[in-house]
């Protein structure tokens, strides 16, 4: 198998997050959805690894996964500061930031 | 002795700051600070003159350099001062009829209640007007020349109460304000042609300037000079400038200031010369402005009005001697000198009948006054006489030269010249005689002086009583002394310059002289000036002398309606540039307002739409914010890509 | 070094599913099925890293995303509400479109790229991982990466820290003390005692059955509003009175039979007067 499957898998990957953040409006889907984008490049960051021969690639995914998980903590925080104050999940009802 | 030429300036400027600054506690002898300061700079200017006689012809010039006034980099203005013959004759001229004319302010303004101011603006126009014939360069010459017309201004609006005078005063003003704009852009191109503003390397480098240049520079002079010198077509201001009390009117408007025109004109010779066209324009408005003011003064009746008209003629005569070259500066200041003499004669003479009736300026409402005020009937005889150029008196001298010189000329240009300034002589004779007839000979046509109420009071000098006949009376004596003296100015003058050719050795070394090619010999001139004159004087004589004058005006041809009307030169300037003005300014406002602002709110406009329609990506939803990060994001990558494609 | 026809089968099944649960994640109505979709691609995105030889990665794949980030996820859907499904319908103008537009258009140029690029086999992690994945990660991680991975630290406690300020209420006002609760529960004619008891003594003790007032009819206070609102309230209020009733006669029979019996009727008084007082409570 020719070892560019996995970077199609993740390129393919990359691409629903990207269009699930477009078109989500539940901010915890619209989370998801870079969660799942992160996932694909570290698929891609691991399949390069194996590409090289080296285990940089698996490295960046590592830090990947921990930027991730602080940025998950705070992003859910937000999610949750914002359903006390509006009881909405919504992310276009946070839309005051407009002229 | 160089340093005392600072002192004539200072003496009448200290007298202008102490009159000025010095308020009402001074009012009771400030005419006579006044008259001391100027009589004291009329012998220092006498001293100078002695001392300049006994040095040798070729270095009669004294230079005073004060200090340097503005010193930056290449640009270098002092305040310095060349007194040469041709000076020394207006410094003479300006101080010594100055003197007198302030001696007869004292009793002409001795119940104006504003003496003290009055006298502290001679002062201020004797220092200006020193300052101007003094200066070693063009930028101090204008300080005087601007100087001059900030005390003309001043004195014409004296009795600023009247609307007449507060708008006869800014109407000089505004006008003169074109010539000085001439003139100063003339200054500018002196100095970015010859690097400097001193007369004498301007005048020595004068013919290496390119010949548009000097031409330039003439007219622009020129322009200058007409707006001072009241010469077409910037002459409308003097005829209002009569409003000013009347020692204003024979010292500025008729002896003095307005002459400040020829004096640049003489002065800057040099460029002139080396500039034909500028110099026939001169040529040109010299004889244009005599006919003009000759007319102008047939037709009015006014006393005052009729001698500004004579004036403007007068000045014209000198502008168009002066125009002729090295053939006719000398003539041309010799005219002014005289000139000066006798039209200051002639206005105090004037002002001296006003003040005998109860102020009034129409001359059809005079006549036989000879036998009431027999000092000023024969000081303004003499004046009359001297004027139109009658044998043997000042003006006969001086005229007579500049016929001859505009015949000399040569060429048609010389013929069409010197007939006109001819007909001037004629016109002249006319208008003089038809002042003198009116004034003084035929029966008295006295009117009751007019209801103050009615009619506010014109010159606050007199006590007016309503309704009452005038009581002509001859004036104290420091009005009659002056008149005294200048009448024997008028007389002598022309006759002392003319004695060997005094007056021509003295001013040559400095304005030049050449006799020119006369098709027609002095005698012929002399003679036909002479039958040019008893014609225009007897035709008055018939008009005024013979026949009743009526009391108004008879409605007149044309031609005369239109000379009592200035020539319709007010309406004239009020149609072409009033107008004219305001359809451009009106036609600007509209391309400001369509064009420019269109442009500028245009473009605005355009901005705050397209901004408008920029906001509507703002809409706050972070989807659509997402959107434009994924897009850009793809332009990233297809540049990545094409760039290695590549 | 070329890879095995077992994990071309492993990739083409697994890649399927992981492309199903990323379309689930985003096409799912409920929040929780996309985070269940999402937890599966994981999962399989968890084999495909030890398939690569990232064992560690694999691990903590599981473990961290799985099970403490997606877990994460699951809390913050319960929190904010389970049951707020998402409308699918586009309400900003023109967004799906350029949604689609952008995201395809992306999608085609990466894909594009990769067709490009000229790989054939992998270099392998044979040697790198010889010392032992870990052992690998951890030699680079504390010497070529120590500055990043200090830093990545520092983030982990600002995030942790930042969430704490975010998600903490501060309390703006004094806490009611007991006793003034208690009277602004009288002034405002509230329910002074605690409720009546569900449940009939000595009988029932489920909360859905009601309690009894004294005269044999079932106490509304005593359930939930919740359980009556379902239906899912058993009534027995006829069940007590009929046995109630069957006491008395065999009570009545044991009198006659045994002349004056103390203890039954006692107890039914009793009974009796509890639920009495219970009622009388409630109101």
């Amino acid at each position: 198998m020719n070892p560019i499957n996995y970077l199609y898998l993740s390129a393919l990957l990359f691409t629903i997050g990207g269009a699930g953040v477009l078109i989500r409006r539940n901010a915890i889907i619209v989370f998801m959805c870079v969660e799942l984008m992160l996932n694909a490049c570290n698929l891609a960051f691991v399949t390069f690894a194996r590409l090289h021969g080296n285990l940089d690639g698996q490295i960046f995914a590592f830090f990947t996964m921990v930027v991730a998980a602080a940025e998950v903590v705070v992003g859910l925080a937000i999610i949750v500061t914002f359903f006390r104050s509006r009881h909405s999940a919504s992310v276009d009802d946070a839309s005051l930031m407009k002229l | 002795m160089d340093h005392l030429i600072g002192a004539l300036i200072g003496a009448p400027l200290l007298g202008a700051g102490v009159l000025l600054v010095g308020g009402r506690r001074l009012d009771r002898v400030g005419h006579w600070i006044g008259c001391l300061l100027a009589a004291a700079s009329f012998a220092l200017g006498a001293a100078l003159f002695v001392h300049m006689l006994g040095r040798p012809t070729g270095q009669r010039t004294l230079t005073s350099h004060l200090f340097s006034w503005v010193p930056v980099g290449g640009f270098r203005a002092d305040v310095a001062f060349q007194l040469d013959q041709l000076s020394m004759t207006f410094v003479l001229l300006i101080t010594g009829v100055g003197t007198l004319i302030h001696i007869y302010s004292v009793g002409y303004m001795a119940h104006d209640e504003n003496r003290r101011r009055f006298f502290g603006y001679l002062n201020l126009f004797l220092a200006a007007m020193l300052l101007l014939v003094l200066a070693d360069n063009y930028l101090l010459l204008y300080v005087g020349w601007e100087g001059v017309g900030l005390a003309s201004y001043l004195l014409i609006g004296f009795w600023q109460h009247k609307p007449s005078a507060a708008t006869a005063a800014k109407k000089a003003f505004i006008v003169n304000r074109v010539g000085d704009m001439g003139l100063s852009i003339a200054i500018m191109v002196l100095f970015t042609t010859f690097g400097t503003f001193s007369f004498a390397p301007v005048f020595s480098h004068a013919t290496s300037a390119s010949q548009a240049k000097l031409t330039v520079v003439g007219l622009l002079l020129l322009l200058g000079a007409c707006g001072k010198s009241a010469q077409v077509p910037l002459q409308s201001w003097l005829g209002d400038a009569m409003e000013g009390p009347t020692p204003v009117s024979a010292l500025i408007h008729a002896a003095t200031m307005v002459t400040a025109g020829v004096y640049l004109v003489t002065r800057s010779g040099a460029v002139f010369n080396a500039a034909p066209t500028a110099q026939l324009a001169v040529c040109v408005v010299g004889a244009v402005t005599l006919m003009f003011g000759a007319i102008v003064g047939c037709a009015k009746d006014d006393i005052k009005k009729a001698l500004a008209g004579s004036t403007m003629s007068q000045i014209g005569y000198m502008m168009l001697a002066a125009g002729l070259g090295p053939i006719g500066y000398v003539f041309a200041i010799m005219h002014l000198v005289t000139h000066g003499f006798f039209k200051a004669g002639l206005f105090l003479g004037a002002g001296s009948v006003m003040h005998a009736m109860n102020d009034e300026v129409d001359m059809r409402r005079y006549g036989g006054l000879r036998k009431y005020m027999p000092i000023t009937y024969v000081t303004f005889g003499l004046g009359y006489l001297a004027i139109i150029g009658f044998p043997g008196l000042s003006g006969f001298w001086s005229k007579d030269k500049i016929i001859e010189a505009a015949f000399a000329k040569g060429g048609t240009e010389g013929w069409i010249l010197g007939g006109v300034a001819l007909l001037g002589a004629g016109i002249t004779a006319y208008y003089m005689t038809r002042v003198m007839v009116m004034t003084f000979f035929g029966e008295p046509r006295w009117q009751p002086a007019p209801d103050p109420d009615e009619v506010p009071s014109v010159e606050p000098g007199i006590e007016v009583h309503p309704g009452e006949l005038p009581h002509p009376h001859e004036s104290p004596k420091s009005m009659t002394i002056p008149m005294v003296v200048l009448a024997v100015g008028s007389v002598l003058a022309g006759g002392l310059f003319s004695i060997n050719s005094a007056f021509l050795k003295w001013l040559e070394p400095v304005t030049g002289h050449s006799e020119g090619h006369s098709p027609v010999s002095t005698w012929e001139v002399t003679a036909a000036t002479l039958v040019v004159l008893a014609v225009g004087a007897a035709l008055a004589w018939a008009q005024y002398g013979r026949a009743p004058v009526p009391v108004t005006a008879p409605r007149g041809s044309l031609l005369t309606r239109a000379a009592r009307r200035d020539l319709l030169q007010d309406d004239f300037n009020h149609v072409v540039l009033v107008r004219g003005g305001e359809h451009l300014t009106r036609s600007l406002v509209y391309l400001d307002h369509s064009l420019v602002d269109g442009a500028v709110n245009g473009t605005a406009a355009s901005v705050g739409g397209l901004s408008a329609r920029l906001r509507q990506v703002q809409n706050g939803y972070v989807r659509s914010y997402a959107v434009s990060m994924l897009g850009g994001t793809a332009v990233v990558v297809a540049a990545t890509l094409l760039m290695r494609a590549v | 070094m070329t890879t095995s026809t077992g994990e071309a089968v492993q990739f083409w099944l697994l890649g399927i599913v992981a492309v199903l649960g990323a379309l689930g994640t985003v096409a799912m109505k409920k929040a929780v099925h996309s985070a269940l979709s999402l937890a599966g691609t994981m999962i399989i995105l968890a084999v495909f890293y030890l398939a690569n030889g990232a064992y560690f990665l694999g691990v903590v794949q599981i473990v961290v995303y799985t099970g403490a980030i997606m877990m994460l996820f699951l809390f913050v859907v319960m929190l904010v509400g389970i049951t707020a499904a998402d409308s699918l319908r586009e309400t900003i103008r023109g967004q799906r479109w350029m949604a689609a537009l952008v995201g395809i258009g992306f999608g085609v140029l990466l894909i594009a790229g990769l067709g490009n690029a000229s790989v054939h086999s992998f270099t392998g992690l044979g040697q790198a991982n010889s010392g032992g994945n870990v052992e690998g990660l951890a030699r680079l991680i504390f010497t070529t990466y120590v500055w990043a991975f200090e830093i990545t630290g520092a983030l982990l406690i600002t995030a942790a820290v930042g969430a704490m300020v975010l998600t903490h209420r501060e309390r703006t006002e004094r806490a009611a003390t007991q006793r003034e609760l208690a009277e602004r529960r009288v002034r405002e004619g509230a329910q002074v005692p605690p409720l009546p008891a569900p449940g009939v003594y000595a009988r029932h003790n489920a909360v859905d059955i009601p309690g009894l007032l004294p005269d044999g009819t079932p106490a509304e206070l005593s359930v939930s509003k919740t359980l009556r609102a379902r239906g899912q309230i058993r009534d027995v209020s006829g069940e007590a009175l009929e046995s109630l009733r069957e006491l008395e006669q065999r009570s009545e029979r044991h009198a006659e039979g045994e002349g004056e019996s103390g203890p039954a009727p006692a107890n039914g008084a009793n009974s009796a007067n509890g639920a009495n007082s219970a009622n009388g409570a409630a109101k």
